[in-house]
């Protein structure tokens, strides 16, 4: 018996051993998972071409605030992918795993990629959906996650609220709008891809309020002759920052690889392969036809910044909080 | 012959006593467990191997031979080879102290020993995140000294190792209880040594016990998601256990795979069940052996 164990343990310890050989772990939020499934091999291509090193990537994936607390906890990521700032910005707050002026390293506030959030509706839009005053019409029901851990369901709220101010309503209109939109909402779930899967495979709601390229992807899986888009007249575009997480890649002595990895993502091939997988590119001039011009406006314009959008509307007793007790 | 008579007798009423419901209540309460069944047990496990089989055999055959998937295979067998041998161990050794001896705090430690049942697994998977995490209390050392706890395959051994603690030693003390300590006096007083007395008096006599304890573990092991899911951080091919993987190809739409691994896991509890079984019909036998031969 005691053979077992110390097998098992041998074992155990020359597979922690063999992590430290050039490999990179990218934690990254719900739905990237298809597009690092392309962009990965094509940056280790280009790092062995350049460098003549062999790079494996892994990948963690999860709803982003969720991933975002997992780094925090001590998961080894190099790097941190997110769909919002605020989500790496705690890893500055809270784990001293960064410098508090990330953003500043790359180009664009780090920022190589954004999507909007828009509207999925079913085929034929039954329920005549066009623009977000139709979310809280009698009868119509929208499955968003919740904006408590997900860093897609706060883009959904901000995007609601924002929908309001933009068009000159005040605080008050605004948040008399999201609380009639959240009563709207028959399951909060805890990530973005949840809430498509509640959306597509129970078949719960009329509308799915999320990512445009969670859409995309989600017409390319479950066919396209089963949903339809809608473009709402304003939205918010979601950016998506990326930053090298400081302490975990001078522990492993992976900087250069991660640095490189990170910049990749501004590099015409990376951007393109973003677009390709409908995540609109911010840096470069892509070929994207696919993408519809929008009135968008991002957190920063309507907010201020995400620290001030988390805490007057997602801290503990904010105001989500108080709207959603009710 | 007066007895007989008297037993048949006997028999009969009790017979009538069992059936003098009308027909329709009988047939009724029958359909309604067995539809009962059907609905919470036969459609979801054929509804398993039916998607897994749905795209054939070649994407079944692809989906469990997947680099991904056998990291995840081998990563669930490396944690319940460790902990179900660690819980056989201290099973026995917990249930053979409570049961054989008198001593002070022996509630408490039968309280201890049922904490892991009453606590949440979400909960048992946060308590390693606090205390080996990052910012816990021995986060810090960890890192300097290189170790890696949570979010590597130790913190997931010890997720599964706390889930099942209970299983082996819940089993073997209501069963040690009911045979009492004469034997081991028995042992004793005929001179026998400790060990002596472990491997030829109590291991023997709780044998199918401990059996059904280890495949209960086992399947526990195996099987365990919300704990090992907090402490794992889901990195694909290095910390994901089988319950993860397919949680992560149900996610990518990749639902052939996704059921593929799932019913893998559907026949791991199948021949837990089938295994079961044969235990169970071995120890009533070795009990009605052990009567025959009291009785002749």
């Amino acid at each position: 018996m005691p053979l077992v164990y110390r097998s098992a343990l041998v074992a155990m310890l020359l597979s922690s051993v063999s992590l430290q050989a050039a490999e990179l772990l990218n934690a990254s939020y719900d739905v990237t998972r298809e597009f690092y499934k392309d962009f990965n091999p094509a940056f280790v291509q280009y790092w062995k071409d350049k460098t003549g090193e062999t790079v494996t990537i892994n990948q963690s994936h999860g709803g982003s605030t969720k991933q975002a607390r997992s780094v925090v906890d001590g998961l080894p990521a190099d790097v941190i992918t997110m769909n919002r700032s605020a989500d790496i910005d705690i890893l500055a707050q809270k784990g001293k795993l960064i410098p508090a002026n990330w953003q500043t390293r790359l180009l664009n506030n780090s920022v190589p990629s954004a999507s909007p959030t828009v509207f999925l509706v079913r085929k034929g839009n039954p329920k005549q959906v066009k623009d977000w005053d139709d979310l809280v019409r009698p009868g119509v029901t929208s499955v968003i996650p919740n904006p408590k851990t997900s860093g897609n369901g706060k883009y959904s709220y901000l995007a609601a609220w924002g929908y309001v101010t933009q068009k000159g309503g005040d605080a008050a209109k605004a948040r008399q709008f999201v609380t009639e939109l959240f009563k709207h909402v028959p399951v909060l779930d805890t990530g973005g891809r949840g809430a498509t899967t509640t959306f597509a495979q129970r078949e719960i709601g009329d509308v799915l309020v999320t990512f445009e390229n969670e859409v995309y992807l989600l017409q390319k899986e479950l066919g396209e002759d089963k949903y339809e888009v809608v473009y709402p007249s304003v939205t918010v575009l979601a950016e998506n920052p990326v930053s090298l997480v400081d302490k975990v890649v001078d522990k492993k002595g992976t900087r250069k690889v991660a640095q490189a990895y990170l910049e990749f993502h501004f590099s015409p091939q990376g951007q393109a392969l973003a677009a390709k997988h409908y995540l609109r590119p911010q840096v470069s001039e892509v070929a994207q036809p696919s993408f519809k011009k929008l009135h968008t406006f991002t957190v920063k314009q309507a907010f201020g910044s995400w620290t001030e959008a988390e805490n007057t509307h997602f801290s503990d007793g904010g105001i989500f909080d108080q709207i959603y007790q009710k | 012959m007066h007895t007989t008579q008297f037993q048949q007798y006997q028999g009969k009423v009790a017979y009538k006593r069992a059936t003098s419901e009308p027909t329709w209540v009988r047939w009724g309460l029958i359909g309604l467990a067995l539809a009962f069944l059907g609905l919470f047990l036969l459609i979801p496990l054929a509804a398993v191997f039916a998607e897994a089989l749905r795209k054939g055999w070649g994407v079944y055959l692809a989906a469990i031979t997947e680099a991904d998937a056998l990291s995840a295979m081998k990563l669930t067998l490396i944690a319940s080879l460790i902990s179900v041998p660690l819980n056989l161990v201290f099973g026995v050794v917990a249930a053979w102290a409570i049961t054989k001896f008198d001593f002070k705090g022996k509630s408490f430690l039968i309280t201890l020993i049922d904490l892991p049942f009453a606590v949440s697994p979400v909960i048992a998977g946060l308590i390693f995140v606090l205390i080996f995490g990052l910012q816990g209390w021995f986060g810090e050392w960890l890192i300097d000294h290189d170790l890696k706890v949570v979010f590597a395959v130790p913190g997931i051994v010890l997720a599964t190792i706390f889930v099942t603690f209970p299983f082996v030693a819940r089993e073997l003390i209501p069963l040690m209880q009911a045979q009492g300590k004469e034997e081991e006096e028995a042992a004793l007083v005929l001179g026998a040594s400790g060990w002596k007395m472990l491997w030829h008096v109590t291991l023997p006599n709780v044998k199918w016990g401990l059996i059904y304890g280890v495949i209960l573990t086992n399947a526990r092991a195996m099987g365990e998601f919300g704990a090992v899911s907090v402490v794992s951080g889901h990195i694909r091919g290095l910390t994901n256990t089988m319950p993860l993987h397919v949680e992560i190809l149900y996610n990518e739409y990749n639902y052939a795979a996704a059921f593929a691994v799932a019913s893998l896991l559907t026949l791991l509890a199948l021949v837990t069940l089938v295994l079961k079984t044969y235990v169970e019909w071995q120890a009533s036998r070795d009990a009605a052996n052990i009567e025959k031969e009291v009785t002749a």
